[in-house]
């Protein structure tokens, strides 16, 4: 059985952490999963705890993970924008084994995975 | 929709997108009266009568990017299938309630799936939403309560990777076995 003491231990760890990010801020990444019920049904629960997954065992601290609603391309999800340093990039129909490789290549080389990009779907 | 933890995820985000600032997710569970419900409960700004009687339609949606809204019909159909029944009740300023009333051995019923990434995909979505999960079931009775965790936090991000997992591991350990069995 898990206890919240093992919280106050995980809140502790972070708050040393915190202060050492604030420097960091340009390298920030944000990662938004589109979970209206369109993405929810194409499998976006998966693809959203996948990069948590990912984002985790890679012990990335600059990334955060949040949602987005529908934007009319039902068709195409699961849809995730993620945006380095400002630049957004699309990717479309995704699966968990396309996100292991989206963290390895774009987050942490750096490389957009352009074959998962939207406008490549034909 | 797999499971009806996606469904619920999916009504949970309406209670998000309808300004809630609490949402209970209950599970209860009469294994002896081979039946359990499923109730997503806000405090949201509520639904005018004259859509309420209509909100099942799938041609019905207050969305913009396009014209369906397959959310509530499908958790609808997920529960009558199964030989249960949907209901939905709200009012304007005080919140909205949707409960799915589910027949456990009938083979038209959907699985529950994994609710624990439903729940952590809900924290995650806005942090400033506090969920309340509760299971009673014959086995006993169970929670998680957001309010509770981010007094321990003490003003660490609650969608922090690390508190997500903890948050996940929680609810795996202290409360799956209320409803085992029927994922």
């Amino acid at each position: 059985m898990k206890s919240l003491a093992e919280l106050t231990a995980i809140r502790n760890k972070m708050k040393a952490q915190i202060d050492n990010r604030e420097v960091e801020k340009d390298g920030d990444i944000l990662i938004k999963v589109g979970m209206a019920t369109c993405g929810i049904a194409a499998g976006a629960r998966p693809v959203m705890t996948a990069f948590l997954e990912e984002v985790s065992k890679r012990g990335l601290k600059n990334v955060k993970i949040t949602q987005t609603g529908c934007v009319g391309m039902c068709r195409l999800e699961p849809m995730v924008d993620i945006f380095v340093k400002g630049e957004k990039v699309t990717y479309i129909k995704l699966t968990p084994d396309k996100v292991v490789k989206i963290v390895a290549d774009h987050l942490v080389n750096g490389n957009i995975c352009t074959e998962y990009l939207i406008g490549k779907e034909n | 929709m797999r499971e009806l933890s996606l469904n619920v995820l999916d009504i949970a985000q309406n209670s998000i997108t309808a300004g809630a600032s609490l949402v209970e997710i209950e599970l209860n569970i009469f294994e002896l009266e081979d039946r359990f419900e499923i109730v997503i409960r806000d405090n949201g700004k509520g639904i005018e009568e004259e859509f309420l009687n209509k909100i099942t339609d799938p041609f019905v949606t207050t969305r913009t990017t396009r014209k369906v809204g397959m959310g509530l019909p499908l958790f609808k159909y997920s529960a009558e299938q199964s030989g249960g029944r949907f209901e939905i009740t709200s009012k304007v300023g005080i919140g909205t309630v949707v409960k799915g009333v589910y027949i456990i051995s009938s083979i038209d019923r959907m699985p529950l799936g994994n609710i624990e990434d439903t729940l952590i995909t809900l924290i995650i979505s806005s942090n400033k939403v506090d969920i309340l999960f509760s299971v009673k079931s014959d086995r006993g009775n169970g929670y998680l309560d957001t309010r509770e965790i981010k007094k321990v936090l003490d003003g660490v991000p609650i969608d922090s990777i690390e508190v997500i997992e903890f948050i996940k591991n929680y609810i795996k350990e202290n409360l799956s076995y209320l409803y085992g069995g029927l994922e």
